[in-house]
């Protein structure tokens, strides 16, 4: 990656402002769920249409499997937003936070002819707020504001950030 | 910029010590920066958290509904070994295949679809009933020997524990009823046999499980209700909504007084299939399914009904003609009657009105697919009314209306505050209660209520979306009302659709029925047990 050290600090402090408000998001999509007893992803799983729709109705029909994805899915979600928030291993949770939201997206793209129940959130077009969400961590990976502005600062020192 | 900073030759000690202690605390300072907003979020989710939480109990505990998660208590009585019931099954077509499955059999074919659908190990779960299938009847070669291969696989519940009975074919139901190694009968045959058999099963000192409609005329109806009255043996009705747990949560509801006074019931069937027609005699390539004279008993099969050349169409399709049955009243108005009757405990219409006509499905039928029928209820205050249609599937529900809220009860469970309501006027006021969101709403998976619906609770409640096999185990309905009458057979009680409900039930169809044919209002006669 081109080194680039010349970041103003108003850069600096936009990336990290969309890191806290991503892992803000997150966080409390993971707690709520966490809050909400016996809360299940089967209805959003057997509502998945496109190329992950085999996979995810696989998942509902196995008990267990369905019970880990759920429990990965909760605190995986928690772990993300707290690691996006006070910038601890931030890549790391910027690069699983894009990847579990590209899952969310490839399970209900909102492609022309594929039509949802569960409510959308606005109108999209192929384009939808999690894509847009999940590709903004994969910014949010490529330009990790933890080692100038985290917890990473700490643990890997402050050399890590070199490019900035 | 740290390091350029540091390598920065320095003129003053003292300078140099300040600067790398500046840098130090604006490392840590940097490093913390995201903490202050995560205690902002902790704060702030908290503060969510109670919110919703003193919403939720302020309505839950305004209801008095406080206990209403508290877990269904499931009566778990292990059955002894030695008790071994023997149980017949008269009649073994789909249904009877279906209450097989209840008992704890399943045909070879059928095991294998469900190990292909992965489903198998829900039913191998199913509770172990300590039963025998000891006794087959059907006037149809094919379905008496699919019952026999049902009755004698090995793969089933509880196997370690089964006792190898012997499984016999019967050709005539009266040779079951005489045998003593049969201890109980499930009547599973088309609804003309039902009240015949049940009254000379219950005289042969056996036990009778019998699916609806119990009778189609009044004698046969008033001759059953005596029969089984008079005897000390159980009698259930094939009706397995109540055994659901989201119905256990209505009676509780209905007991709280949820909904003020309850003046209207609206019950619905909404089918728009050939199937759901009861076309039922064609397989899925359009030819006729099999069966012909050499290989049904077909005198016995029409039994008190006028004769008719023997047709394939009618052994299947038999709902169309009410020779055999009441169509949509006595097929899909009994459970929809049951319902209503064992959360409100109606019984007998003062009078009913029916009317209909065959708009559809205009073929050899006699039976409509357009009905409606009104019970009147005004010693309780009370209107029921069916709506049946056979060429429209536009879910509609079961409705009981209240004055002061809504309750739609189906596979799910959901109650909407009524806008004018007197007893939550105050909290409609307030904001507590939006009447545009059901109030309280249980789902089938979890069983437990939400008042103040999420989104995705919402979308549940209007969509009634089966969880029920996600969240813990899923059982058959049809299992546990069969179980109800195993154990009341051990153990004594009275089962849910005992005789006195499949009585009442029976009168509500037999009026409505005769309404539909004679096209007037017809009462009920309490003084004399009539139907005028």
């Amino acid at each position: 990656m081109k080194q680039n050290n010349n970041f103003t600090l108003l850069q600096k402090a936009v990336l990290f402002i969309l890191r806290i408000l991503i892992g803000w998001h997150l966080l409390y999509e993971g707690i709520s769920k966490l809050l909400i007893p016996n809360w299940s992803s089967a209805s959003f799983l057997s509502e998945s249409k496109w190329i992950l729709s085999g996979f995810s109705k696989w998942i509902v029909a196995h008990t267990e499997i369905l019970h880990g994805v759920d429990f990965l899915n909760m605190w995986g979600l928690v772990a993300i937003g707290l690691g996006l928030i006070v910038g601890l291993f931030t890549r790391a949770a910027a690069i699983s936070g894009a990847i579990l939201l590209m899952v969310y997206y490839l399970n209900n793209p909102p492609l022309i002819g594929l039509e949802y129940t569960l409510p959308s959130d606005g109108s999209c077009l192929i384009v939808s707020k999690t894509l847009i969400e999940a590709v903004t961590l994969f910014m949010l990976a490529i330009f990790p504001s933890g080692y100038y502005a985290g917890l990473d600062r700490i643990i890997f020192g402050p050399s890590r950030s070199n490019h900035f | 910029m740290e390091e350029k900073e540091s390598q920065k030759p320095s003129s003053k000690g003292s300078m140099e010590i300040k600067t790398q202690a500046s840098q130090k605390r604006r490392t840590l300072l940097k490093s913390l920066f995201g903490f202050p907003v995560l205690g902002v979020f902790a704060y702030e989710s908290f503060k969510k958290w109670e919110f919703d939480l003193h919403k939720k109990s302020n309505v839950i505990e305004s209801l008095g509904l406080e206990n209403l998660n508290a877990p269904v208590p499931v009566k778990v009585i292990p059955a002894k070994p030695g008790d071994l019931l023997r149980i017949g099954i008269i009649g073994f077509g789909t249904r009877g295949n279906q209450l097989a499955n209840g008992l704890g059999f399943m045909h070879p074919s059928d095991v294998e679809k469900l190990e292909k659908n992965n489903t198998l190990r829900g039913w191998l779960d199913q509770e172990y009933l300590n039963v025998a299938l000891a006794g087959i009847c059907d006037v149809f070669d094919l379905h008496a020997e699919e019952g026999l291969a049902t009755a004698q696989n090995e793969i089933r519940p509880g196997r370690s524990q089964g006792i190898k009975i012997p499984v016999k074919r019967y050709l005539r139901y009266q040779e079951m009823l005489a045998d003593k190694d049969i201890d109980a009968v499930i009547i599973a045959t088309p609804d003309h046999h039902h009240a015949r058999m049940t009254i000379d099963a219950i005289k042969a000192g056996k036990h009778v499980y019998c699916e609806k409609s119990i009778a189609l005329k009044e004698e046969e109806l008033n001759e059953v209700y005596h029969t089984v009255r008079n005897s000390n043996k159980v009698f259930q009705l094939g009706h397995q909504i109540t055994q659901n747990v989201v119905f256990q949560k209505a009676k509780e509801i209905i007991k709280k007084d949820i909904l003020g006074k309850i003046t209207l019931v609206e019950t619905t069937s909404n089918r728009n299939s050939a199937s759901g027609a009861w076309i039922r005699h064609l397989d899925a390539n359009g030819n006729l399914k099999p069966g012909d004279e050499k290989s049904i008993d077909w005198l016995q099969w029409l039994g008190p009904c006028p004769y008719v050349p023997f047709s394939v169409d009618r052994f299947y399709s038999w709902t169309k003609w009410f020779d055999y049955d009441t169509g949509m009243i006595g097929q899909l108005f009994t459970h929809e009657f049951d319902a209503v009757n064992q959360l409100l405990r109606i019984g007998i219409p003062k009078s009913v009105v029916s009317s209909g006509g065959i708009y559809y499905w205009k073929d050899n039928r006699d039976i409509p697919d357009t009905l409606h029928c009104v019970f009147e209820y005004p010693d309780k205050d009370l209107t029921l009314t069916f709506s049946g249609s056979l060429a429209n599937s536009r879910e509609r529900g079961r409705v009981f209306m209240g004055h002061d809220a809504s309750m739609e009860l189906g596979e799910s469970l959901s109650i909407k505050a009524d806008y004018d309501s007197t007893r939550y006027k105050q909290k409609i006021e307030d904001g507590t209660i939006d009447t545009s969101v059901p109030m309280i709403s249980v789902r089938p998976g979890s069983g437990n209520i939400d008042a103040i619906t999420s989104a995705t609770a919402k979308y549940y409640a209007s969509r009634g979306l089966t969880t029920t096999n996600i969240n813990g185990k899923s059982v058959d309905v049809t299992h546990l009302h069969l179980k109800e009458w195993i154990d009341c057979i051990r153990y004594g009680g009275v089962p849910s659709a005992n005789i006195e409900r499949a009585f009442e039930e029976g009168v509500a169809c037999l009026m409505a029925h005769k309404s539909y044919i004679e096209k007037r209002r017809v009462e009920w006669d309490p003084v004399n047990r009539k139907i005028v």
